[in-house]
């Protein structure tokens, strides 16, 4: 029989209530679980759901009018739902007995002071450490979180750090006074999947070395396999399921996870989809495509420091009726790729010939800007942010109608019926067209980018990170909606995301970037269970899997510049 | 750092130039000369100038010669000999005008400074962290009643409370027995006494719009995720704010350094007009209407150089206070 370890932290029936102008607001709805020494708690959940809230509850970070209204938190003796918000008491046990790592390390880290002496800060704040001390201190810690030379990196800034390293400062803060609990709250959601990878490995080796207790937030399914121990389920406020990673995974009784569960691993494999017809021929081909761009030139002219190749050489082939994915981390020049396409950016240098069917082929670099607008209602962008991409001071009918009215296409009755037409079109009701697009959802909002994108019966759409933005279940939704409209309406795209699941899920063939470059093309399913290129094979290894029984991180590929 | 600035005082140099030309080019634009509205003035007063001491006038200032060469003649003077010329109008040399003026000016300006900084940071921050509190609103109100009221009604309500309820003679800065007294401790005492009304009115207006400034900075940060990150390490809420959100508000405050600079000293012309300052504003305004063009050319010279000046310290500060500047230099 095995003994369980040490409860470190026991959390019953935990209530936090936001107060609004009428009633208030449940985020948290009794929540209860217990945090056991060495141990990692996944807590799961979409947008929403009150996992955040839950964290920074444990120590006491609420902001008003959030306020806990029930139930304890038991570290020890202490019961730290009863502390004062900004007393004494609360503030002893921040940072010394629970640190927290957060999502963005970047705006999480304050720009103007150097990495070293935050993280000093609180080794003098509650160890009582001196200057000299806690430098020594920094330094060491620094380099246990594998930041390369920390007698350097002591005195830099965040922003002369990557992702990666700025969440390795963060973690480095968090473990600064040996902490019994440790939050991270999406530790690695803004950060690539390879150095996602790196992360959660020095996370969970320095937690198993330290025997600490461990909360991990996300959303991602794949790092909640991958990474913890047990798992509990949050959806509006309430845990609605827990138990031991295998149990929940294997055994879900709630619907709600099971729904969750199926979403995920309805992203794990290509849709079922009608093939792209063999043989058709490319609608848009893209020759030698570089962008350069100059570094460093002042407000008073002068030389360039250096230049940087955004995109370098890029050759690829749209073919009518298929979705080409591009696929890479950030930097790797993919979203550029897809404005020089459309020269929103302008390209240094290539060409790119748009073939549509039974028409004239045209060269993307001599048109003018009559030539441009045309091309622009034949070849059309979905943007990322539903949230930034929609004027929210217009309404949808105007956000969808805008292409038609900018391009006359027919009266204002004409206009109406078409917008009437296109959001029938991409599942959304019709009479919600006078609404302005704060009323809905993320989900909603892309279907209505996406009617917007659909107004001027495009033949190609260029749809950059679509679905990063949304949460899971929703993801597949827009996904299949995508699918139904290629069929429907003959169209092909191109398909930018740095999600391999996605990719997988949508495209038919897939070119991988790196640096600018292209490194490997080809069918989407090959290129996803076994790639040749060994960056790919880093790339693809990397990707969390939603399944704890068959964890794919720990035996990931590497892949450094020696091993080209 | 060192470069950095050494090639920002190369920079200021050719701008210095253009400034120096476009404003004797300004002063020159209206219709006439000085010895036109010194004619029109004498023949106001009922007598005459005759045509042959108006030439000798215009040869002796050098006004018939064209419009480069009396550039020349100026800007050379000033910067080999220091002379910025002579004031027609008040019949002396301009420098001896300027310097009198500009000491007053930058003495009660700076004083000003001092007291918009000294209220309106810590009631910024207080407004921004107590935001829609009752202390909040009270600051806010009457901020925007300073903002509202007129400097010169200000002057004037001070002038009038001090003078019918507590007796004081507070036009100009020194009541007229000590006008032209040596200094003295009674002198000093006499000019703290004349001297917060001008203060005041001068800093209240700047005062309500920079607090609003502040409020507004700090509350952008306050909701910045780092600040929740320094929460969490157990700092004290006033430590952290100090240290973390109120540091980064005071970015876009140092930015306006190079501006407040010239402000304060053409910005106060009319409570200088009001309150019988011996400021450099009313000089200005005069030198400008009767065209006294070596006076006028000078204070505007003057400002140019401030502006600059002003501009260099609120940069250097800013790479001091903000790393990311220093990094893209």
């Amino acid at each position: 029989m095995t003994t369980e370890p040490d409860i470190v932290l026991s959390v019953r029936d935990l209530t936090v209530d936001f107060a609004q102008r009428q009633g208030s607001f449940r985020a948290v709805d009794s929540v209860s679980f217990d945090l056991r020494a060495g141990r990692t708690l996944g807590i799961v959940g979409e947008s929403g759901s009150g996992k955040s809230v839950t964290a920074r509850a444990l120590m006491q970070l609420v902001d008003p009018p959030g306020r806990i209204t029930g139930g304890s938190i038991r570290l020890g003796e202490i019961d730290i739902a009863q502390l004062p918000r900004r007393g004494e008491a609360i503030r002893a046990i921040r940072g010394a007995d629970i640190s927290m790592i957060f999502q963005e390390p970047m705006s999480s880290l304050s720009p103007v002071h150097t990495i070293g002496a935050q993280v000093m800060e609180v080794l003098e704040l509650h160890l009582k450490l001196d200057r000299k001390a806690a430098r020594a201190r920094t330094i060491e810690l620094l380099g246990q979180v594998e930041i390369p030379n920390p007698e350097q990196a002591i005195d830099r800034y965040a922003y002369e750090f990557s992702g990666g390293m700025r969440q390795r400062a963060m973690i480095a803060m968090a473990l600064a006074c040996n902490p019994r609990v440790l939050i991270a709250d999406e530790p690695t959601t803004a950060l690539d999947v390879t150095t996602q990878a790196e992360v959660l490995d020095l996370i969970g080796r320095i937690q198993r070395e330290r025997g600490m207790a461990m909360i991990l937030i996300t959303h991602d399914m794949g790092v909640v396999a991958e990474t913890v121990d047990d798992v509990a389920v949050m959806y509006r406020g309430q845990v609605v399921e827990a138990g031991p990673v295998d149990q929940i995974f294997h055994g879900a009784t709630h619907p709600y996870t099971q729904r969750l569960l199926a979403a995920t691993l309805k992203l794990e494999q290509p849709a079922e989809r009608p093939l792209p017809v063999a043989g058709a021929g490319p609608i848009l081909t893209v020759r030698n495509l570089g962008k350069t761009y100059q570094l460093g030139i002042g407000a008073f002219g002068g030389k360039a420091k250096g230049t940087l190749r955004a995109v370098d050489d890029v050759s690829l082939e749209l073919r009518a009726g298929e979705t080409l994915g591009i696929v890479g981390e950030s930097g790797s020049g993919k979203t550029t790729l897809g404005r020089l396409i459309l020269r929103t950016v302008e390209p240094t240098d290539g060409e790119v010939v748009y073939s549509p069917p039974g028409a004239p082929a045209v060269k993307v670099r001599g048109l003018d800007k009559a030539g441009l607008r045309n091309l622009y209602s034949e070849i059309r962008f979905i943007f990322q942010d539903p949230f930034a991409s929609l004027n929210p001071r217009m309404t949808v009918r105007q956000i969808v109608g805008e292409p038609l009215l900018i391009n006359r296409r027919g009266s204002a009755a004409e206009i109406n019926t078409r917008v009437t037409e296109l959001l029938e079109l991409v599942g959304l009701d019709a009479g919600m067209m006078a609404r302005y697009p704060h009323a809905f959802s993320g989900g909603q909002r892309q279907r209505i980018g996406i009617a917007r994108a659909l107004a001027l019966d495009p033949k190609v759409l260029i749809a950059d990170e679509p679905t990063s933005a949304l949460d899971v279940s929703i993801r597949s939704q827009i996904l299949d909606l995508l699918i139904e409209l290629r069929a429907r309406l003959g169209l092909s795209f191109i398909f930018i995301s740095h999600d391999i699941g996605v990719i997988r899920y949508f495209c038919d063939r897939v070119a991988v970037m790196r640096r600018g470059r292209v490194v490997e093309v080809g069918d989407a399913q090959t290129i996803c269970t076994s790639p040749s290129h060994p960056y790919t094979q880093a790339l693809i290894s990397a990707v969390p899997y939603p399944d704890p029984r068959r964890p794919r991180m720990q035996q990931r590929a590497r892949y450094t510049e020696t091993t080209v | 750092m060192l470069l950095y600035i050494l090639k920002r005082l190369a920079y200021m140099i050719p701008t210095l130039f253009g400034m120096s030309l476009v404003s004797f080019l300004i002063i020159q634009l209206p219709p006439g000369d000085f010895l036109t509205s010194l004619t029109s003035a004498i023949a106001d007063s009922g007598q005459s100038l005759d045509q042959a001491s108006i030439d000798r006038l215009t040869a002796l200032y050098g006004l018939d010669q064209p419009f480069y060469v009396q550039y020349w003649n100026w800007i050379s003077n000033i910067i080999l000999r220091g002379d910025f010329g002579w004031s027609f109008d008040w019949g002396q040399p301009v420098s001896r005008l300027l310097w009198d003026r500009m000491g007053v000016t930058i003495f009660v300006s700076a004083l000003s400074l001092v007291l918009i900084w000294a209220l309106a940071i810590p009631i910024g921050i207080y407004s921004a962290v107590r935001r829609y509190s009752i202390g909040d609103y009270v600051f806010t109100f009457l901020g925007f009643v300073g903002l509202a009221v007129p400097t010169f009604i200000l002057a004037l309500g001070l002038m009038y409370i001090s003078f019918t309820w507590f007796g004081l003679n507070v036009g100009g800065l020194f009541s007229p027995e000590y006008e032209q007294a040596p200094w003295s401790l009674a002198k000093f005492i006499d000019l703290l006494q004349h001297l917060w009304i001008p203060v005041v009115v001068i800093a209240i207006s700047s005062t309500a719009a920079l607090i609003r400034v502040m409020r507004a900075n700090l509350s952008d940060e306050l909701s910045k995720p780092y600040v929740v990150t320094a929460r969490a390490k157990g700092l004290s809420e006033f430590t952290l704010i100090m240290r973390y959100p109120v540091r980064l508000a005071l970015n876009p405050f140092v930015s306006t350094i190079g501006w407040v600079l010239p402000s304060l000293i053409s910005g106060v012309t009319i409570t200088a007009i009001v309150l019988n300052l011996p400021m450099a504003g009313p000089l200005l305004l005069r030198a400008l209407v009767s065209q006294d063009m070596y006076l006028a050319g000078a204070f505007i010279l003057i400002m140019s150089v401030l502006t600059l000046v002003g501009m260099l310290i609120s940069d250097i500060l800013l790479a001091v206070l903000d790393p990311r500047v220093r990094y893209q230099q």
